[in-house]
């Protein structure tokens, strides 16, 4: 060092210093990268979701003329009997004929015919239910279109070309034409909505899935949150400072951090295998969801007693109340904005989870909307998880439409929590 | 009678008990000159009411209902003339029993099955009258009685009190009843499954194929259970996941809590947090249908070949999941070193990054050490992505293109659709389950432990 002069030294140290404040810029740049990928796979998550998924509020359908000739129905009046028997397919290949004359010959027909939904039928029947006047008569009614046709009909406006999948050539002549003459056109898809699982795309709808998640978050919310609430009032209020409360504290906090799939085996081995409750049942998925979210209501609900502060107990102990009265009347009411903040994402989070539900046997296919907490249901994140399976093209749109309920409805629990916070919640 | 009745009916009992114990109190009271010669509130003396007559009769009803088929079935099978052996065996009788009196018929039943139904209808409409009868009894009986004993010095608020306490403990310990649940769950159907196979094939066994053959000379009738594919598989999935999320979600956390100003902050926190919220089948959904794919693509472009679903995928996406949770966590024990290291670092000249880097780290390390053990127990026990995008195939390599499973993969596998208790088959996904508790249980621990310690070092 002492070789150096002073001129040297300053030279080493402003290259030394320029060299450190690159690090430091460096430095910054990565924390600036990290929050930029973190944002970034949030947009290319949702928009991906979004563009897989918004065709399928839309759906195509045909313009038909169907005429309900009795003959071709082969009933002579409306009831509950001819209804179930009458021949409803034969009354829209009929009005396909017509449409098309020029149809002839065994495998030209049937390919017309796979243009319209095999759930058309039903439709006519509704239709004739409802109005028992139209027995005999003509009347145009837009049934659901395949699902190749309908993915056809959506790639074609994307691009020019088309997904062809297992449409013909002179199947796709027949769409140009309806498209032409606008009796093929994409109308609201009302089926998603009102529909249970089907394995026909166009005929699927998230129904049964949304009411079977309703019944089963009820069961959930029933148990978990007056259990959750109670437990944190006896830990963080009654419990002596011991080891077995010390015992209670790691549980919990264990249980948190526990594999939510390990909680599907404990519903499978205990509540079904032991207690034989029912299978797929909301009931079950309710009670093992249940014992997954309590920790997390048990550990906020504690957080929303603890900053209470101790001088309300003071003051409401001092005018003579109990311990219990104190807690019930006073503590109780100014923590419950944080205990139901909790509450909520703990809710939001068992609307979420799939993997132990598996484990208990929601996965099965239902197609009927669950009437209570002992029938067979699935749940929205189970319906997914089919739905992605499934090979048909079209399944992959209704996922990704499944997929924006799901999350609109975290969303929408998500967001009322944090306004419940901030606007009840008192800062002492 | 239904259950849903029958709970309706003790609920409209409750009710009358509350309403009568309280006008019980208040004409008392009157009686006597004013409420202030009574101990308690009129208030505590219709709960006091209630609550006997309630609770007994409920705790009742629930254990009725939660061991009744039990007790019903060994009832049934024990009163049949011969009784099969085995466990599997009279699991299968049962199940015909119970079909046959569910009037599920495939043919004529044999005549000791259709007797053994008739007695298991008969016991079961015992059951549901009993069940009725004795609940309702239990109730009002206790109900009369505690009013009954009524009298103005009855210190209700006190005995109220005390048994809410109780109350209060018993939803406390649902937490340890949890954990002894699945330890009882996972513990006895390993125990079955080590019997069947021994523990050191299952746990350094190279060879995975649980599939039982249905005849017994067909080729590769015995299944193998050897779990190192799995192992690898999962702890390749999770490395993968960890290696996107610990510098991603570390690096955002120093960002936000060193450098970032508010307004940055309050965007980027919630829009991070987001990634926490999104449910995991959807992050399945994500990267089997649009990460896989593009890894197969990008692989291809350079000349490798990836498997359509591929451990990098499955990886990538579980690292994208997990990187708000080490990012929150990590801002915590950054947030917590005091200001006065960082001001005492900045007054010896050195930079903002060399602050962070050679003080606010080290001094959050074991804070984010405990975070990033907590994150690795989240992947290794996270199921929906693997399933999803991860794949089947048991393969033992390294290579991230190629497919891997993972315990959880298995485990769902073995365990949806028809199930056996009896096939190692199924037993085998409890044996997984156990490793997995304890793989994660011992992790937990350890993390909560050290991020514990440090906090009482600040604090």
């Amino acid at each position: 060092m002492t070789d150096l002069t002073q001129e040297q030294v300053r030279e080493r140290i402003e290259r030394r210093l320029a060299g450190r404040h690159r690090v430091e810029k460096t430095f910054r740049g990565l924390g600036i990268a990290s929050i930029a990928f973190g944002i970034l796979a949030v947009v290319i998550l949702f928009s991906d979701i979004i563009a897989k998924g918004s065709g399928a509020f839309v759906q195509s359908a045909v313009q038909l003329e169907v005429h309900y000739d009795p003959a071709v129905l082969g009933i002579e009046q409306v009831d509950e009997e001819s209804l179930t028997w009458a021949n409803f397919t034969g009354v829209i290949r009929e009005a396909l004929r017509e449409r098309f004359p020029e149809v002839s010959g065994r495998s030209e027909k049937r390919e017309l015919y796979s243009l319209v939904s095999t759930g058309a039928p039903f439709k006519l029947r509704n239709r004739l239910q409802a109005d028992p006047e139209l027995l005999g008569r003509s009347e145009t009614v837009w049934v659901a279109a395949d699902d190749d046709v309908d993915t056809f009909v959506k790639s074609l406006s994307d691009s020019g070309g088309g997904f062809r999948g297992r449409t013909s050539d002179r199947m796709i002549r027949w769409i140009d034409q309806l498209l032409a003459s606008g009796e093929l056109k994409k109308r609201f898809n009302s089926n998603f909505f009102t529909n249970g699982d089907s394995r026909e795309p166009e005929q699927a709808g998230i129904r049964a899935a949304l009411v079977g998640s309703l019944l089963t978050l009820l069961v959930t919310l029933a148990l978990s949150f007056p259990i959750g609430v109670a437990a944190a009032i006896y830990l963080e209020e009654y419990a002596p400072r011991n080891r077995w409360t010390d015992l209670i504290e790691v549980n919990i906090n264990n249980l948190a951090a526990v594999p939510s799939i390990v909680f599907g085996l404990l519903g499978l081995a205990i509540f079904i295998n032991f207690f034989e409750l029912p299978r797929s049942a909301p009931l079950v998925g309710g009670l093992v969801l249940t014992l997954m979210t309590l920790p997390t209501i048990i550990i906020s609900s504690r957080a929303a007693l603890k900053s209470v502060p101790p001088s309300i107990r003071e003051a409401a102990m001092g005018m003579g109340a109990s311990r219990m009265q104190v807690v019930f009347h006073h503590v109780l009411p100014l923590a419950m904005p944080g205990m139901l903040t909790g509450t909520i994402i703990g809710m939001a989070q068992a609307l979420g989870e799939t993997a132990p539900l598996l484990m208990i046997g929601m996965v099965a296919f239902i197609v009927d909307v669950p009437g209570g907490v002992t029938d067979p249901a699935t749940v929205l994140p189970v319906q997914i998880f089919l739905w992605a399976d499934s090979p048909e093209r079209a399944f992959v749109e209704r996922t990704s439409a499944a997929i924006m309920v799901l999350l609109s409805f975290l969303i929408v629990m998500n967001t009322s929590a944090v306004w419940l916070r901030k606007k009840l919640e008192r800062r002492w | 009678m239904q259950t849903p009745t029958l709970f309706a009916l003790l609920l409209l009992l409750v009710l009358v008990a509350y309403g009568t114990g309280f006008t019980r109190a208040v004409t008392a009271a009157r009686g006597s000159g004013g409420l202030r010669n009574l101990a308690s509130l009129p208030g505590y003396y219709g709960l006091h009411t209630a609550l006997w007559c309630g609770l007994p009769a409920l705790l009742l009803l629930v254990a009725w209902i939660a061991f009744d088929d039990a007790i019903i079935c060994a009832m049934v099978i024990n009163s049949l003339a011969d009784k099969p052996e085995t466990i599997s065996a009279q699991n299968l009788l049962w199940t015909q029993i119970q079909n046959v009196a569910a009037g599920n018929l495939f043919g004529e039943p044999e005549p000791q099955i259709a007797a053994a139904a008739e007695h298991l209808a008969a016991l079961r409409d015992n059951s549901r009258l009993l069940k009725a009868g004795l609940t309702l009894i239990l109730a009002t009986g206790l109900g009369a009685f505690t009013l009954l004993r009524f009298s103005p010095q009855l210190r209700a608020r006190e005995k109220v009190e005390k048994v809410l306490r109780w109350v209060l403990l018993a939803c406390a310990c649902a937490a340890i009843f949890t954990t002894i649940g699945i330890l009882l769950s996972v513990l006895f159907e390993s125990l079955r499954f080590f019997q069947a196979v021994p523990v050191s094939e299952f746990l350094f066994g190279l060879h995975w194929s649980p599939q039982m053959a249905l005849r017994a000379d067909q080729v590769g009738s015995s299944g193998a259970f050897g779990a190192v594919p799995l192992f690898t598989g999962t702890m390749m999935v999770t490395a993968i996941a960890m290696f996107v999320a610990v510098p991603v979600g570390l690096m955002s956390a120093i960002y936000l809590a060193e450098y970032a100003g508010r307004r940055v902050r309050a965007f980027a926190k919630p829009v991070l947090e987001i990634l926490a919220g999104v449910p995991t089948v959807v992050y399945g959904f994500f990267a089997a249908l649009t990460v896989a794919p593009f890894i197969r693509d990008a692989a291809a472009a350079v000349g490798l070949e990836a498997s359509s679903e591929s451990a990098l995928a499955a990886g990538l996406v579980m690292g994208v999941m997990i990187i708000p949770f080490v990012s929150s966590l990590s801002d915590d024990v950054i947030n917590a070193v005091p200001q006065s290291l960082r001001d005492g670092a900045l007054g010896l000249g050195s930079t903002h990054s060399e602050t962070v880097r050679k003080v606010v780290i080290p001094a959050a390390l074991p804070g984010i050490v405990g975070g990033v053990l907590l994150a690795v127990s989240r992947a290794i026990g996270e199921t929906m992505i693997v399933v999803m995008a991860a794949g089947l195939a048991a393969n033992l390599t390294a290579n991230p293109l190629d497919s891997v499973t993972t315990v959880t993969v298995q485990i769902v596998t073995l365990l949806v659709g028809d199930q056996e208790f009896d096939s190692p088959k199924t037993l085998a996904a409890f044996a997984l389950g156990l490793m997995l508790f304890l793989t994660t249980l011992v992790l937990n621990f350890i993390a909560l432990h050290v991020v514990k310690k440090y906090r009482e070092q600040y604090d």
